[in-house]
This record gives C-alpha cells, sequence and structure tokens, in this order.
C-alpha cells in the first residue's frame, strides 16, 4: 500500500497537467463517477453532514487488518468528484497516518478553496470527521 | 432610460474574476454602489467624523446636520408622515427583530401571529422566537405553485385572534412582488398590524407607506446602492409609542437615575448607542443618486432586462424556472433539470459569473418547491444585456461539463 505522501505525490502530478480551470473540473467530475458507492444502509441521516449548499453522508469503519475504510457519497457532483479524491490518500490507511493527514495538496492543486469554511458544502466537516475518525480509531486499532 | 455609460459609475464592477469580466448577478444579495456613494463615506471621515446628538461643538453639530438630513431623505422617498417614524437600525433584520421583541408586550396565549411562506428567514425566526415566548400561535401563510401569496388560505386565517400579519413586499427567492396593500387592508380589517419586508422592493420601486397602510416597514440600505451594516424602520408613530424600547444605553434615554430612566422621544427612543454615522450619511448620497437616475427608470430598465433574460433562458434544455407570478421583480431563480445548482454555481463562479446558489434563507420555499436549492440571478440598474448573455453561454458550458 503506498503511503499518503506517496498518494498525494500523484494527486499533484495529475493535476499538473491541466493549464486550464475546465480541464481541471471535468477530471473532478469524472472523478465522482468513480467513488465506490456508499452502501444504502450507511446512507443514513446518522451519517449526514449537513452543508447549505450541498450535502455529504460519511462512513468510516476498521478492516479486519485494523485499517480505515470509508464511504462517502454527496447529492452535488463536484463535491461527490471532491469526495473522491479527498478519499484516495487516506483509504485503506493506518489510523494514525490518518489523524496526521493535513491535505496540504489541495492548496498545491488550486482546490484549496472547496474547504474553506465560508464553502457551506460539508467538505471541510466530512475532512475534520475523517481526522477524527482517525484519532479515535487509532486507540481502538492498536495491538 | 439608462444610458450605457452608467455602468462606469461602479468601480469594482470593471474588474476581473478568475481572468474573466466580472459578471455581477447578485444583486438581491446586496447591490454595488456608485462612486459618488463610496466618495461620500470617505468624505464624511475627511471631514466630518463627529460623535452625533452629543457635542455642541462645531464638527458634532455638521456631523447630525448631515445624519438627520438622511432621516429627512427617507421620510420624503418612503412618504411618511413624519421624520420622527424613520428608525435607525442596522439592517432589514434588525428592524424586523425590534418590532418582534416589543410585540412580546402584546401577545399572549390565543393571539396568533401570521408569516408567509415565502418570507426570508429574516421576517420569519423573530416571529418563532416571539411566539414560543408569549404562548402566541405562529400560523403559515401558504404560496400558490406560481410563487403569489394564496389570498384564499390568507383570508380564512385571519381572525380576531391575528395580532400580527408579516410578508414580504417581494420575495428574495422568486422576484414575486406581493399586493401590499390589499393584502394590508385585509388584515387591518380583523385590527391586526401589518409588518411588510421591504428590503427587495426600495431598490426597484417607489414605496408610499402611506398609500399602502402599512404599520411597519424594514429596509436595508446595502440593497439600495448605500453602504451595509445600516437599515431602518419605519412605524406609524401611534406603534412606535406604543412599543417598549428595544435596546438600552446611550441616546435613547430622557432622564436617567440609579434605578430608573424615562425614555427619549422618537425616533431616539428606538436608536442606542453611537450609530453608524458614515453609513447613514452616505445612504443620504444612494437615496439621491437613485433619484437623480429616477425610481422610474431604474424599473423600466429592469422590467427590460427582466424580460430578456427569461427569453435567453427559455433556450436552455432542462431549464426549470421557479416562480411565474403576475407580477415579478429583478430576479431569475431556476434549476437545470438533474443537476444541483452547487455544481453549476462552481462553474459559473469559475467563469467569472456571481450568482447565488442554496436555499437563499428561504428554506419554507425550497421545501414547498422540493428542491435542495436554486440558482438566483438578480438584475439591479447597472446590469447589461450583455451579462445575462454571458449567463445563458455560462450555463450551456456548465451544463456540458456536468452532463
Amino acid at each position: 500500500m503506498a503511503s499518503i505522501d506517496d498518494i498525494t505525490a500523484d494527486i499533484i502530478e495529475d493535476f499538473e497537467v491541466f493549464d486550464n480551470w475546465m480541464d481541471k473540473y471535468e477530471f473532478i467530475i469524472d472523478m465522482s463517477k468513480s467513488l465506490a458507492p456508499m452502501p444504502a444502509e450507511k446512507k443514513q441521516d446518522i451519517n449526514l453532514i449537513k452543508g447549505c449548499q450541498s450535502q455529504v453522508w460519511l462512513d468510516v469503519q476498521l478492516d479486519d487488518k485494523g485499517l480505515m475504510l470509508c464511504h462517502a457519497d454527496a447529492d452535488a457532483i463536484i463535491t461527490k468528484g471532491m469526495i473522491a479524491l479527498l478519499l484516495k490518500p487516506v483509504q485503506g490507511q493506518k489510523p494514525a497516518d490518518v489523524a496526521a493527514c493535513t491535505y496540504d495538496f489541495l492548496t498545491t492543486i488550486g482546490l484549496s478553496q472547496h474547504l474553506s469554511p465560508t464553502r457551506a458544502n460539508g467538505l471541510l466537516s466530512m475532512v475534520k470527521q475523517i481526522r477524527m475518525y482517525g484519532i479515535a480509531m487509532q486507540a481502538t486499532s492498536r495491538p | 432610460m439608462i444610458n450605457a455609460s452608467l455602468v462606469d459609475q461602479f468601480p469594482i464592477l470593471s474588474q476581473t474574476v478568475n481572468g474573466q469580466p466580472l459578471v455581477y448577478l447578485d444583486s438581491a444579495a446586496t447591490t454595488q454602489k456608485p462612486a459618488v456613494v463610496i466618495a461620500a463615506i470617505v468624505d464624511y471621515y475627511e471631514r466630518l467624523n463627529s460623535n452625533v446628538h452629543r457635542g455642541a461643538h462645531h464638527l458634532s453639530q455638521l456631523s447630525t446636520d448631515a445624519f438627520e438630513l438622511t432621516r429627512s431623505k427617507l421620510q420624503s422617498h418612503l412618504h411618511a408622515a413624519h421624520e420622527h417614524e424613520i428608525i435607525f437600525t442596522k439592517g432589514t433584520t434588525d428592524s424586523i427583530n425590534l418590532v418582534a421583541h416589543g410585540f412580546r408586550s402584546f401577545l399572549s396565549e390565543g393571539d396568533e401571529i401570521l408569516v408567509s411562506e415565502m418570507a426570508h428567514h429574516s421576517n420569519l425566526v423573530p416571529w418563532q422566537i416571539t411566539a414560543k415566548l408569549t404562548g402566541a400561535t405562529l400560523r403559515i401563510i401558504p404560496m400558490t405553485p406560481e410563487g403569489e401569496m394564496d389570498l384564499s388560505a390568507y383570508e380564512n386565517l385571519l381572525s380576531k385572534h391575528t395580532k400580527l400579519v408579516a410578508f414580504s413586499h417581494i420575495s428574495n427567492a422568486l422576484g414575486s412582488i406581493n399586493p401590499v396593500k390589499n393584502l394590508t387592508d385585509m388584515a387591518h380589517a380583523h385590527g391586526a398590524a401589518v409588518l411588510v419586508d421591504g428590503a427587495q422592493a426600495l431598490p426597484h420601486t417607489l414605496v408610499d407607506v402611506q398609500d399602502l397602510g402599512v404599520d411597519f416597514y424594514a429596509a436595508s440600505a446595502h440593497k439600495m446602492y448605500g453602504p451595509t451594516g445600516i437599515g431602518m424602520l419605519y412605524g406609524r408613530s401611534e406603534w412606535l409609542n406604543k412599543l417598549p424600547p428595544y435596546q438600552g444605553g446611550g441616546e435613547m434615554i430622557a432622564e436617567v437615575s440609579a434605578t430608573s430612566s424615562t425614555y427619549a422621544d422618537l425616533p431616539y427612543k428606538f436608536e442606542a448607542g453611537t450609530p453608524n454615522i458614515e453609513a447613514v450619511i452616505a445612504w443620504g448620497t444612494a437615496i439621491d443618486w437613485m433619484n437623480q437616475v429616477g425610481i422610474a427608470n431604474i424599473e423600466a430598465h429592469e422590467t427590460e432586462l427582466l424580460a430578456y433574460g427569461h427569453q435567453l433562458l427559455a433556450e436552455i434544455p432542462g431549464l426549470i424556472l421557479y416562480g411565474s407570478p403576475r407580477h415579478k421583480a429583478a430576479v431569475l431563480s431556476f434549476n437545470i433539470d438533474g443537476l444541483h445548482p452547487y455544481d453549476v454555481g462552481t462553474l459559473l463562479d469559475q467563469m467569472g459569473i456571481a450568482v447565488r446558489t442554496g436555499q437563499h434563507c428561504a428554506q419554507p420555499i425550497m421545501t414547498c418547491l422540493q428542491v435542495p436549492g436554486t440558482i438566483r440571478a438578480s438584475l439591479a440598474v447597472y446590469t447589461r444585456r450583455s451579462d445575462l448573455e454571458a449567463l445563458a453561454s455560462g450555463l450551456k458550458r456548465a451544463i456540458n461539463a456536468l452532463t
């Protein structure tokens, strides 16, 4: 399994080829289609992060190896594509590594505005939530 | 007739966003300010800055005169009977809260407050709080599928229990213009007071509070080419004299001892503390500016552009326009079938097109329409045909990318 740093380096490389914003957004829209579907039983209100602009569902479990298994969905396509992007580095990682994931790469690829607290799209809450799961699960997954 | 060069009076509109010329279609959220209004703010600090009403010195006299001049301009602009019927507040929301707070003294169990389903949250939530605290019942006047207030439902809701009716003059989410005079007459026939949220009306049309017959009328400067952080409440003297003060402090008192005070006369009873002086003065400049352009000209320009906007949007496949009231002001509220408004708005933003997406602080309307939100393009006197053309082509581009 590649490390969080390796995966984010790959993402940065993916985005380097885009010289205009439309290509970048088309890539994000495509990514929304690659997101593993969220099982219906997990797409419940209890997993809903309400934003005034779009809504996000997030469920995080530990698999039998003690690694993080995240499922998420959104009602807006760009938000969903952003979720796919945000989950890519943390999916299947150790909780301790996820807890330390800063998502600094979003600034490098010019998409940090999607995590701005002024964008009520639920993504910032989702990222905070993933990290919280990392911190909480760090304790339970320790051998 | 609006001259095409009028847009040059708005410095902010000549900038680029994301490398493209700014297309500003969010005037219902706030209008941009003409250079004369911006200059009035600077002029205040360079020439007049001094606290109002207190000092006996020269500068204080000048700033007080300039401050009170705006009150008198508002009185004549709204055709209020008295200058002291104009109270300066922080804005429309603050004005409504002032009245909702005061009505806590008049309401009890069994009394009813009617609010419109089309209301902005600012004309709904204060009444929810007042109802909760007094035991009064809040009743909702529904809207029709066209986005108009349901008049027969309204008539059925009115009764001898109705103490106050609150609605907006023009809906911020759909642009529907309510028949204020008629609605007010109906409420008065049942002895109920009427509060109208005029935030979206004053930028577009002439308002005569005496002709409309309303008891309270609230508005904000920033939606009518003036500064943010200032608004007003018009209230009929009889009501304003009856209402208890909203906030205590300096300026609103006549005499104060350690344990009790008597309150100042209108309008100062409701103006505790140092007001937003420069904004009040610059608001006066904005009103003069609007009158120089001519309210009738503004209205005609926006009506023409709204029709053009409708025509352009009708050509876009899958576009669903919300609200088809008989009387409608400068708002285009819509969705693209199958697309989330946030996605469309995000891509338009990348193209330098500023629209509002979301629920427009009117969640009950969105619930009624069964949508997560809408895309709203709103117009003002500086809106050009080219802005609407940019919106239409931007929408086509966004649809291509998202489908």
